[in-house]
């Protein structure tokens, strides 16, 4: 975390998929993952064609495989465990390359795989086309409520602000020979971790301050922006419409 | 007699911790009139400023601005009238952009939308900071949060200007250039500062508070040569700075 981090996963382009509403892009985003997640995992094709969507909507995107395969990297820790099951999972065991394994365990693992992974690629387009700006102004539009969209903004707002502040306590601590190795030498963050909640609280209340200066009376105001067109919302439609289609075909046929 | 742009009379105020600030503080300003707050810290100035528009409730005294009295009733229109610029660009800089934040105020007037566009354009024209609206607030320089925090009251259209030291933490250019933005502006300012010359330059008067009250009010040249005045109320020039030579060196330019 640094100065200027917040709102780098966004990656600026002018993709069709950059220019649709924010609001159409997040409840698009939302029900595919949803789809895919209830697809059943023995339906691997339907997997296939969720994950072709995704990829080919990277590529609308003109997002590289470099990016996304770096920020997949989050899921790794839970892919980590998935990988272990196979071998803690009891029932049926199968032989994988002369190692003994749960066939029950397999699937589980390979659920957690396929639905992880194309759901994390789903969000990686969502973050990497959409600034947290219109983030919030989609989450707007989509009638959450307006404490939490003002609750988002102001941690988004303010996130930069405190890890700065925080950034320069420990420089100061550092600049006076603090060098914490042992928990026995935890105090001073401890103390400075209830400074900085002080310091916290206190911008807050200059912050409502100047709110109040500019006639601000308890509710935020409601800013203009431009709304979802009819046609960003089918199109914005497609992806989870073949999701839900291939989870029907995964419960249905297969 | 015309109604002064600013009336404050008799102002006193005490913190919830019994620290008493002001003590009968008086101040007239008619409009147009650019003046300088001085005074020690803790001397008050920063109190009297959040009594302009209403944020610290009057305890015993009254307000006014262009003849309507600060009071509850009158809240709205009156944090419309007084703008007001706090020390810390990152305090009064909260939207997630440059451009709805200064929407925030004409927004919070219920303004329509058309309205509000044309007001946020020409407050970010005004402090010229028009290529800035789409920026994140916490990635501006110190210069530019300045400027736009202006442009975020004068949006509102106030007929008061009210600064916490706007020079504060600027580099000399981005200085230089609020003192000539701020003169190029129409409205009553009262301005809190430390900064002695930047005082002279841009306010004709000066008021100085100490121990919640006025100790002297007067032209700006006046009070800063008047030496133990200056030394009285913990006011000093800086090293180096002769006030005259720098009014002569004025009037010459």
């Amino acid at each position: 975390m640094g100065a200027g981090h917040t709102g780098s996963l966004h990656v600026s382009g002018d993709s069709p998929i950059h220019r649709l509403a924010p609001e159409a892009k997040l409840a698009a985003v939302f029900v595919f993952v949803v789809a895919v997640s209830i697809t059943p995992r023995e339906a691997v094709a339907m997997f296939a064609i969720d994950a072709a969507v995704v990829v080919g909507i990277l590529a609308l995107a003109r997002l590289g495989p470099g990016l996304v395969l770096r920020r997949l990297a989050v899921i790794l820790p839970f892919l980590g465990f998935a990988v272990l099951i196979p071998f803690i999972a009891g029932g049926e065991e199968v032989d994988v390359v002369g190692v003994s394994v749960s066939r029950d365990g397999l699937w589980a693992s390979w659920n957690v795989f396929a639905k992880a992974t194309i759901g994390a690629s789903a969000s990686i387009v969502l973050a990497a086309t959409t600034s947290i700006t219109e983030l919030l102004r989609g989450l707007s539009a989509l009638k959450v409520p307006t404490v939490v969209v003002s609750i988002l903004s102001f941690m988004f707002r303010y996130l930069d602000v405190i890890v700065d502040e925080m950034r320069r306590m420990r420089t100061a601590m550092v600049a006076r020979a603090h060098d914490p190795r042992w928990l026995w030498q935890a105090k001073p963050i401890a103390s400075s971790a209830g400074a900085l909640f002080v310091r916290t609280y206190e911008r807050g209340e200059r912050v409502h301050g100047a709110m109040l200066a500019r006639g601000f009376t308890g509710t935020m105001p409601q800013l203009d922006h431009r709304r979802a067109r009819a046609g960003e919302w089918m199109l914005a439609a497609v992806p989870p419409a073949i999701a839900i289609a291939a989870a029907v075909v995964g419960i249905v046929v297969l | 007699m015309t109604t002064p742009a600013l009336q404050v009379e008799d102002l006193s105020f005490s913190y919830p911790d019994g620290n008493r600030v002001l003590e009968g503080l008086s101040v007239s300003a008619a409009a147009g009139d650019r003046i300088a707050l001085l005074g020690p810290n803790g001397a008050g100035k920063t109190t009297l400023l959040l009594h302009l528009n209403g944020i610290l409730e009057l305890q015993s005294g009254s307000i006014a601005v262009d003849g309507l009295p600060v009071d509850t009733h009158n809240l709205a229109e009156i944090r419309r009238r007084v703008g007001m610029v706090f020390q810390d660009a990152d305090d009064q800089l909260f939207m997630p952009s440059v451009r709805e934040d200064v929407a925030f105020g004409p927004a919070n007037l219920g303004l329509d939308a058309d309205a509000r566009a044309e007001r946020t354009d020409a407050a970010l024209e005004a402090v010229g900071a028009s290529s800035l609206a789409d920026r994140v607030p916490h990635h501006l320089s110190g210069g530019e949060k300045r400027r736009v925090a202006l442009a975020t009251v004068l949006a509102m259209e106030p007929s008061v200007l009210v600064l916490d030291e706007p020079t504060a933490g600027l580099d000399p250019a981005g200085r230089r250039e609020l003192i000539d933005l701020l003169a190029s502006l129409p409205q009553t300012q009262l301005v809190v500062t430390h900064d002695l010359p930047f005082a002279l330059e841009l306010c004709p008067r000066s008021i100085v508070v100490d121990g919640g009250r006025v100790v002297a009010d007067g032209p700006t040249a006046e009070l800063l040569l008047d030496r133990e005045l200056l030394a009285r109320h913990r006011l000093e020039l800086p090293f180096g700075f002769d006030p005259s030579l720098a009014l002569r060196g004025r009037d010459e330019a």
